[in-house]
């Protein structure tokens, strides 16, 4: 069993990710993304300290948009996709706890 | 209508239809038919788009009689990736997640190469969110090889990938975020290209991994993906990762040849490939030799650490990208006591384990306290490969490696084993990280006679020479003896 | 949003032996055209969902592009703020909540775009420092159904529209250096007239344009460590801030004098009840999983665009009121410094300016524009520097009394019309000062007693001679004009 990922922290992951485990998927991960993060033990050998993180392949600054209005969305449109509208608007469940 | 267009390169069905030869509607009904006939089998599709597709096709026949111009690809029937946007047609992502979902609008891209003529077919298979290397994480079942059905095409693009090589479409669009275009033209025995990063626009492209993702063609030959990458790429001011120069001519150097070309074989990539396949790559360096380039064997030393820097990157990344598939705005809801308990009902039910290993590895690369350790090493590990290849670079003008280090394997053979799975792509997934272009092409044939593939790699922008050297390598390539699964 | 910067602290605010520590957190809706990635109108009071498209609904495929303005609208900020403006990146604060159509929020997070900066408050002319001022965009709304007032407990269930989803703010945090509830006050104040006056915003803040967060916490006087803070939310109106900083701090030291400590947490200000409580946060802790925005690329904004955004920022609150200042010979007093510091942050010192160069009386203009004006500031179009600088003139001027002045201009602030023809329809024709005169020679004649203690200088009396010229000619005399007719008579 690798080390790299506890089934606590599985289990913690998927509760941020908003996914429920049974049991057993909760072992499957754990010892699956263990396997894939042994695999990246490589990579944490490297010594990386004089080379900068590249979050993006290109080297553009500056990609602008003018401020000019375009049409929006057909309401009725929009909100024929919703799974459950009202008002106008998309309907939810109670919501426990407020926006962070 | 005497001649039939099945099998007939895309060049030459938009000569005839511009033509008057043969209509864009005879090509489109002549290929639903194909389709319908040989589709259950191979499962290339997920929706075929019939009345759409004949709808468009009499628009492509109506400009034509009008005397305007039909575009490059009048009426040439294409398959699109079922995670490319189309209005008002059911996009899926091959996930029961955008069950239903019905877009209001089009990608960049379909709204492209309909302006230049081709008619889509319908939507083709994928791995859920373009999450695999088989074709088999979809919900709508895998899709299989057109050379021996019990094989899979690869993926993510396999859908694609089986369409094109079973000549159900000339053309197909892919997206590549690891290899997902090469790695299945390559176990299909067609041509794959993944474009330089920016150079096609991913507006609309359903994100799996936005640094790395780029949508790039199918075809069965070098010259038709040239044609069909010239039509859907260039600037798109709705993405700002879209390159503002003008794309490249592909088409016109593509005959010039090799001579005086400088190729390099990156050793990395040949270590443990499957006899064959490692054979035929040196095979497909000798023609290229022979054709006049300077062949040489190059180390690219950071080509190693792709795999773990991609699986840290690219999950971290769709963690977030797939957030929003929480039941609120569009697709499956399973209603729960509270909004809480709905997002996770909803989120369980709708992924397939494959996505959710890959949002739980990318949401535990990203998390507080482990973000330095593997999200922000896998970046530094990025920089590394840039810098790795940009030294090749420097003495090589292109540069090749085999696709993929085995040839189609058996359906259900990696299913068990993600990282078995996984290194399937590690020839392809240097080039994402980098950004840089890359395509496969077939050459030569491996066990039971299923097409290898051989990757020709470039810097940024360098898709013109790789064309080059691909449609070189293609004169000179051993034709497929198996026959396809109808054959 | 009217109250005059000179009401005093409420009682709460000063605790003996303990010093409250501030820091501000303010939220500033830019004034641009469209929405911060998308070509969605930004627009309050529409229809729910009717300004969203792919992109600010976070459809699958839908990609981000910043609108320039909203980055112009930025610097600004940061300028008018004297913080340095610099390249920065865009990050994705990942957390689930139905008013985030891609349950994330695009934000700036390593590397804002303005940092370091400061604003100085126009009394103590104290400066607060500014950590940074950072572009986001901003989140949908939700309307909680069933529940206890459209409170979000006891909901049955939420509707939500994404109107407001990807509209550009500014988040200005400031360091805690804030020491009072009246500072932070006078901090949102001006930091509000800063906002308006760089075109950046409307600074409206009971539509929300303007959203104020406070970091509260509390320390023994003396004490150089900072106490465990509270964040308070929902601070929809300056009143609103000073009662929930003064109430919080309370809270604090009650708690810490009966032996308990406060624990760090994000509380809710209920306005009805004047308390705080604490938010109803969920099981999990957030991890909010911060990562560079892959889909955006870096702001570099180029040292001459920053300059010539320079060039267009409109004039600052801090020069606006030396303008006024300048208006007098001598500086002006506490209370007329209130009225500029007043006129100033509700944009009405051109106003001012405008009526005194069309021979308006400075201290007069500026006295009626920082009340009358302000207390019916959403009618501010209805007059203009000419309008409002004759009624001052015909004010100053004795043909109207200070009660009938106030009149006129109230009606000219509804109906738009010009002094003189409201004076006359409200009948405040003007009395001529002989009539004036007539009427105080009546009430002498008619208070001989009276008239003769005043005529010895008992002044206090002059009250009573102006209310009898009052009675006689119904209200319509200058109580300015029979007091100095009764001085006249008198020596
Ligand atoms: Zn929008």
């Amino acid at each position: 069993m690798s080390d790299s990922i506890s089934r606590e922290e599985v289990i913690h992951v998927a509760n941020l990710a908003k996914l429920a485990l049974s049991e057993e998927e909760e072992q499957m991960y754990t010892s699956q993304l263990g396997a894939i993060l042994d695999h990246a033990r490589d990579i944490m050998a490297l010594d990386t300290a004089d080379v900068a993180p590249t979050a993006h392949p290109l080297e553009l600054k500056n990609v602008f948009r003018p401020d000019l209005e375009k049409e929006s969305l057909d309401r009725d449109e929009v909100l024929s996709q919703a799974p459950v509208a009202e008002e106008g608007r998309f309907m939810v469940p109670r919501i426990i706890g407020d926006a962070p | 209508m005497t001649l039939s267009t099945i099998g007939m390169a895309a060049s030459e069905i938009a000569g005839l239809v511009r033509s008057k030869q043969v209509s864009a509607v005879e090509v489109v009904q002549e290929h639903l038919a194909f389709a319908a006939s040989h589709d259950s089998e191979l499962h290339s599709f997920i929706d075929i788009t019939d009345e759409a597709a004949l709808s468009a096709a009499r628009v492509v026949d109506e400009k034509i009689a009008r005397g305007e111009d039909p575009g490059s690809l009048a009426g040439v029937p294409i398959a699109l990736k079922d995670n490319l946007v189309t209005r008002g047609q059911a996009t899926t992502c091959a996930s029961q997640i955008l069950k239903g979902w019905k877009p209001p609008y089009d990608a960049t891209v379909v709204e492209k190469v309909r302006e230049a003529g081709a008619v889509a077919l319908g939507k083709t298979n994928l791995d859920e969110f373009a999450m695999g290397s088989s074709t088999e994480n979809s919900s709508f079942g895998p899709t299989r090889n057109p050379y021996d059905l019990q094989r899979v095409p690869g993926g993510s693009s396999g859908g694609s990938a089986a369409a094109v090589a079973a000549k159900l479409s000339p053309l197909a669009l892919g997206s590549d975020t690891g290899g997902s275009i090469r790695q299945p033209a390559a176990l299909c025995g067609i041509v794959g290209v993944k474009p330089t990063y920016g150079l096609v626009s991913r507006y609309g492209l359903i994100a799996f991994a936005s640094s790395l993702d780029q949508i790039g063609p199918f075809a069965r030959s070098v010259k038709d993906s040239a044609l069909l990458l010239q039509v859907i790429a260039g600037h798109d001011p709705k993405d700002s990762t879209s390159l503002e120069s003008p794309a490249p001519d592909l088409l016109a150097g593509i005959e010039r040849g090799v001579e005086g070309l400088r190729i390099g074989v990156i050793e990395e990539l040949i270590d443990g490939v499957a006899p064959k396949v490692g054979e035929a790559l040196l095979e497909a360096a000798n023609s290229l030799g022979a054709q006049g380039a300077k062949i040489e064997h190059v180390s690219v030393p950071a080509v190693k650490y792709g795999l773990s820097a991609y699986y840290l990157i690219a999950p971290a990344e769709a963690s977030s990208n797939l957030a929003r598939y929480d039941g609120v705005r569009y697709g499956l809801r399973v209603e729960g006591q509270d909004m809480n308990e709905t997002y996770v009902k909803s989120r369980t039910k709708g992924f397939g384990a494959e996505v959710k290993r890959r949002i739980m590895l990318g949401t535990f690369a990203l998390s507080s306290g482990y973000y330095d350790a593997y999200y922000g090493k896998a970046q530094r590990v990025r920089t590394m490969i840039i810098n790795s290849f940009q030294s090749a670079y420097n003495h090589f003008d292109v540069l090749l490696s085999p696709t993929t280090p085995t040839t189609a394997f058996e359906l259900g053979a990696k299913v068990s084993d993600p990282l078995s799975m996984y290194l399937s792509d590690i020839c392809t997934i240097p080039t994402n990280l980098a950004g840089h272009p890359a395509m496969s092409l077939p050459y030569g044939q491996g066990e039971n006679d299923m097409p290898i593939g051989v990757q020709v790699l470039a810097p940024a922008l360098g898709e013109v020479n790789m064309f080059r050297v691909a449609r070189a390598l293609e004169l000179g390539a051993p034709v497929i003896s198996r026959k396809l699964f109808w054959e | 949003m009217v109250e005059s910067s000179s009401s005093s602290p409420s009682q709460s605010e000063f605790i003996p032996g303990w010093e409250i520590v501030v820091g501000l957190e303010v939220h500033c809706e830019l004034k641009t055209n469209t929405k911060l990635f998308c070509g969605c109108a930004n627009a309050f009071g529409r229809e729910p969902n009717t300004s969203v498209c792919p992109v600010c609904l976070g459809l699958p495929g839908s990609l981000p592009v910043i609108n320039e303005h909203a980055v112009e609208l930025a610097i600004r900020i940061g300028l008018a703020l004297n913080c340095k403006v610099d390249e920065s990146i865009f990050h994705r604060k990942n957390y689930f909540y139905p008013d985030m159509p891609k349950d994330y929020q695009i934000s700036q997070y390593e590397k804002a775009i303005n940092e370091n900066g400061y604003l100085e408050l126009p009394l103590s002319k104290k400066r607060v420092r500014i950590e940074r001022a950072h572009i986001e965009e901003d989140t949908g709304k939700t309307t909680h159904v069933g529940g206890d007032g459209g409170r979000i407990h006891g909901a049955i269930h939420s509707l939500v529209d994404y109107n407001r989803a990807g509209i550009p703010l500014v988040e200005i945090v400031s360091a805690p250096d804030l020491r009072s509830a009246e500072e932070a006050r006078e901090y949102v104040t001006e930091l509000r007239a800063i906002l308006v006056a760089s075109g950046a915003s409307d600074g409206k803040m009971e539509e929300g344009s303007l959203r104020v967060d406070a970091n509260v916490s509390v320390r023994r006087s003396g004490s150089a460590e900072f106490g465990t803070r509270c964040e308070i939310k929902n601070l929809n109106s300056l009143r609103s801030l000073v009662r929930a900083i003064g109430y919080e701090a309370q809270r604090q030291v009650e708690l810490i004098e009966s032996g308990n400590a406060v624990v760090q947490q994000t509380r809710h200000w209920n306005e009805d009840q004047g308390v705080t409580t604490a938010m109803r946060s969920k099981e999990e802790a957030y991890d909010y999983r911060y990562f560079p925005e892959p889909d955006l690329v870096p702001l570099a904004p180029s040292a001459e665009w920053i300059t010539e955004i320079g060039s267009r920022i409109g004039m600052m609150p801090s020069d606006r009121r030396e303008r006024l200042i300048s208006m007098f010979e001598t500086a002006p007093s506490g209370s007329t410094f209130d009225q500029i510091v007043t006129a100033v942050s509700l944009g009405l010192d051109d106003l001012v300016t405008g009526a005194v160069r069309n021979g308006a009386d400075a201290r007069l203009a500026l006295a009626r524009a920082a009340n009358e004006v302000a207390s019916d500031i959403d009618h501010l179009a209805n007059i203009n520097p000419k309008t409002f600088g004759e009624l001052i003139r015909m004010e100053a001027g004795g043909k109207l009394s200070a009660t009938q002045a106030k009149k006129v201009l109230g009606t000219m602030l509804e109906s738009g019309e010009g002094p003189q023809n409201v004076a006359e329809s409200l009948g405040f024709e003007a009395l001529d000062t002989s009539i004036i005169e007539g009427f105080v020679g009546q009430v002498i004649a008619a208070s001989p007693k009276e008239w003769e203690r005043f005529a010895a200088g008992e002044d206090q009396l002059a009250g009573f001679f102006v209310g009898q010229v009052m009675k006689l000619s119904k209200g319509k005399a200058d109580g300015k004009i029979v007091t100095a007719i009764l001085r006249s008579k008198r020596s």
